[in-house]
């Protein structure tokens, strides 16, 4: 199993999930692996749940990550983060955005929002290498409230450093430069902003 | 070069390279981009038709004129265009007829799962199933081949996992058709006038058609044994074989590229060579009942499931149940327990213009039926349920007739998008017309085919390629098919809606109310956004703009002090200032907007 890198991408509608995701497939890509990417289009602009995987490795057959199989979890969302965190591999890499995106149930009914101590006790019982960011502070920092998934792009990239996966040459210039080809040009320059100061968040982890 | 892209992408560079010249297509999840990506090639014509049976009429008639077409629909959008694909299964065409098909396994966005392999069997037609983007690109070049050499229509069979994941993909050049010089239209009756005495003689050859293929599919390059251990072999297709090939690694396998026909001696040289003989595919025993068939002992849906999609994780455990992989493959998962979590299911946006109007349905407590798109969102509220039913593409309409005619006491409400309206709503409303029967029918115009991303339609003035063209007015359109009571109002207007609604159900004749706004994610809807407030001293927590239900109404952590009950606040980073709320608060505590001067 350890021939594949298996992530798993969750967030909600409209954070940006979809563009991460892309860029991660294509990182793989670029790194000299075979990469794979899923997901499902249609309802993810309207505020739903959204899930994406991504497979690196030498070899990668199926686009999708089974129950299990994830060995790195990056949500997007503080609620999407314990909703999936049942489908990750025990001992899994984690990075969570510390977002918290109320849903509508929570307006009209009487359930709370889950608080991050419950998150990091649920978390703490999977894996101890969970890494939590505020993705959406450092975003709001570069003045771009949504570059938060670069953000966590920038973090991963620092936490992907000791993995070995045969076949593979990453450096985080691989990174920036598909950064660049996959948002907007006028987006770039933030964006790699973004990258950065993702990284430099892991060095002092909040 | 190597790019990552879609199974569609990957349809859509390759039909490009193929050399198409004609390409119509419905919108539906999860084919939809397969003609948005194609719009872009040069040298290509691409439209949205109203619906797929237009679709396939339009690919078939390109096709009669000698120039390779396709018509691209998800799975039930074969159903609309059924008719249509049986006569061009029948007529053949002069140059490469390419039907796609956009299953969708666990139904992520659809009413159903069905799986429209069977299409092909029942045409008599091949069909073609890749299994990853790369695959996608060459075999949408190999079936327009295929149409051509045996003078068929070719079923190009995707799935979800197929058209939604990127896989690697290497591009090619276009080959300029070998047809390309425009022909002068067949005179050939016999084979394109399908009228009993020459569609009878269209059997034979259309019977004799797919006995032929079945013999050119025993070397098709896409049909292959890749030779492993001989204690299993698996016969598997699209994305099944990639799980496949994930959990048996050492495992025999043969992989159905074309799954209609089958090559029944590639199935017996694989069997024979194998002591136990497994089909892994997603959906009906497809494959298996045929293996079955030819007299192979075969196992299949008594190991795997008929239902959903399947995952690596799906293959293997059930593989270890029934003993095909030892106990240790088993991959245990994490027994934390989060507990029941808030849900998040879809919503309607906020500043959606449907949302006034299913507020307004949801105070009067009418029964509504429903249609496929965004407005499914509209299903529940806080104040119930408000859409009672929903079937397909344009059932909303013709379904409230029959309950009223059955003689149910209340008003029935039929309502339906813009764009389901032009695909097959327009029947039903002639329908009600000519039998007259008092039905109340609300079309959503959002001004586009929202739920499916934001595609052009007949109803706005733009064509697939970007060409202004003449946009179809609804409300002409539903006064012509003889409606006498009939409305436009903006769909912001909440007091309107329910005045309208309230006097439509005091008539005895069927009527129309067409609520007009663009969609709050276009362009121009994004331009006026404006978030408004919530003046915290004159709310009360009376709660009624909660049952707008709106992800930017949410409530406060501040209580009234007179009730302890919490007062509402609008997150200003969603309210896009559509009104509804301050329309519907009887306190006045929701800001307007600023009047425009």
């Amino acid at each position: 199993m350890n021939d594949t890198i298996n992530f798993l991408l969750v967030g909600v509608g409209g954070q940006g999930t979809i563009l991460a995701s892309d860029v991660l497939v294509n990182v793989g890509l670029s790194a000299g692996l075979q990469a794979k990417q899923a997901e499902v289009h249609g309802l993810s602009q309207r505020g739903g749940s959204v899930t994406s995987y991504v497979r690196w490795g030498r070899v990668v057959y199926s686009p999708l990550v089974g129950a299990g199989e994830a060995d790195v979890y990056l949500a997007f969302e503080k609620l999407e983060a314990l909703r999936h965190l049942n489908k990750i591999q025990p001992g899994a890499l984690v990075v969570i955005n510390q977002e918290a995106i109320l849903p509508m149930s929570l307006i009209s009914g009487d359930k709370t929002y889950p608080d991050d101590e419950f998150l990091r006790s649920k978390v703490a019982q999977v894996t101890q290498q969970a890494v939590f960011i505020d993705a959406a502070g450092v975003a709001d920092s570069l003045g771009n409230n949504r570059v938060a998934n670069i953000v966590l792009l920038g973090a991963l990239s620092v936490l992907l450093e000791n993995r070995e996966l045969e076949g593979m040459h990453l450096t985080p210039e691989t990174w920036l430069q598909v950064i660049a080809q996959r948002v907007p040009p006028k987006y770039v320059e933030v964006n790699k902003r973004a990258f950065q100061a993702g990284r430099e968040a892991m060095v002092a982890p909040a | 070069m190597i790019k990552m892209l879609s199974g569609n992408e990957a349809v859509a560079r390759g039909a490009w390279e193929a050399g198409v010249a004609v390409a119509s297509a419905y919108p539906g999840t999860p084919s939809t981009e397969i003609l948005e990506y194609l719009a872009r090639y040069p040298n290509i014509y691409a439209e949205w038709a109203p619906n797929e049976k237009v679709a396939v009429d339009v690919a078939a008639g390109a096709a009669y004129a000698g120039r390779r077409a396709l018509a691209a629909m998800k799975h039930v959008g074969l159903n609309v265009a059924a008719d249509s694909f049986m006569y061009a299964a029948l007529t053949g065409a002069e140059a490469g007829l390419v039907i796609i098909t956009a299953d969708d396994p666990a139904m992520h966005s659809s009413q159903n799962e069905q799986d429209n392999r069977t299409f092909a069997k029942f045409g008599r037609v091949p069909c073609l199933e890749p299994s990853d983007s790369q695959e996608a690109k060459d075999m949408t070049i190999a079936a327009f081949g295929l149409s051509e050499r045996f003078d068929t229509p070719v079923l190009l069979r995707l799935t979800t996992r197929i058209c939604h994941s990127s896989t690697p993909v290497e591009l090619g050049e276009r080959i300029e058709p070998s047809r390309a010089e425009t022909k002068k239209f067949p005179r050939n009756p016999t084979k394109y006038v399908m009228i009993p005495v020459n569609a009878v003689q269209r059997h034979f050859v259309t019977e004799k058609r797919i006995s032929d293929i079945a013999e050119m599919a025993e070397t098709f390059p896409y049909n292959r044994i890749e030779p492993g251990e001989r204690s299993l072999g698996i016969i598997t297709n699209g994305v099944a074989y990639q799980y496949a090939k994930e959990v048996f690694r050492d495992a025999s396998i043969l992989r159905l590229g074309m799954t209609w026909p089958l090559p029944e001696k590639l199935i017996r040289q694989f069997a024979a060579s194998v002591e136990r003989l497994v089909v892994i595919e997603e959906l009906d025993p497809f494959i298996e009942e045929a293996v079955r068939l030819m007299g192979i002992p075969v196992e299949g849906k008594s190991i795997f499931p008929i239902t959903g999609e399947f995952d690596p994780r799906v293959v293997r455990e059930n593989a270890v149940r029934v003993g095909l992989l030892p106990v240790k493959a088993h991959v245990a998962l994490s027994t934390v327990d989060v507990g029941p979590l808030p849900v998040r299911p879809p919503v309607l946006c906020p500043g959606c213009p449907h949302r006034s109007t299913f507020y307004v349905l949801g105070k009067l407590k009418l029964p509504v039926n429903g249609d496929i798109g965004c407005y499914g969102l509209g299903l529940e509220s806080p104040t119930g349920n408000v859409i009672l039913t929903i079937g397909c593409m344009g059932a909303s309409i013709g379904v409230a007739h029959g309950a009223a005619r059955a003689g149910s006491p209340e008003r029935q409400v039929a309502v339906i998008g813009d764009s389901t309206f032009f695909h097959t709503g327009i029947q039903a409303l002639i329908n009600t017309v000519y039998n007259h029967t008092p039905v109340i029918i609300v079309i959503l115009d959002n001004r586009t085919t929202g739920m499916t991303g934001h595609q052009s339609n007949p109803g706005t003035g733009q064509t697939l390629q970007g060409e202004s063209t003449t946009e179809i007015e609804i409300e002409p359109l539903v006064r012509a098919c003889g409606i006498k009571h009939v409305k436009t109002v903006e769909a912001f207007a909440v007091d309107e809606i329910e005045t309208t609604l309230k006097e439509y159900t005091r008539l005895d004749e069927p009527s129309v109310l067409i609520t007009r706004e663009p969609c709050a994610l276009l362009p121009e809807g994004r331009k006026r956004w404006l978030p408004l407030e919530v003046i915290a001293e004159q709310c009360n927590g009376c709660a009624l703009c909660f049952r707008v239900a709106c992800p930017a109404i949410l409530k406060s952590s501040e209580l009234d002090e007179r009730y302890q009950r919490p007062k509402a606040i609008i997150d200003a980073a969603l309210c896009t200032g559509c009104e509804i709320c301050a329309q519907v608060c009887p306190r006045d505590a929701i800001t307007f907007r600023p009047t425009e001067n």
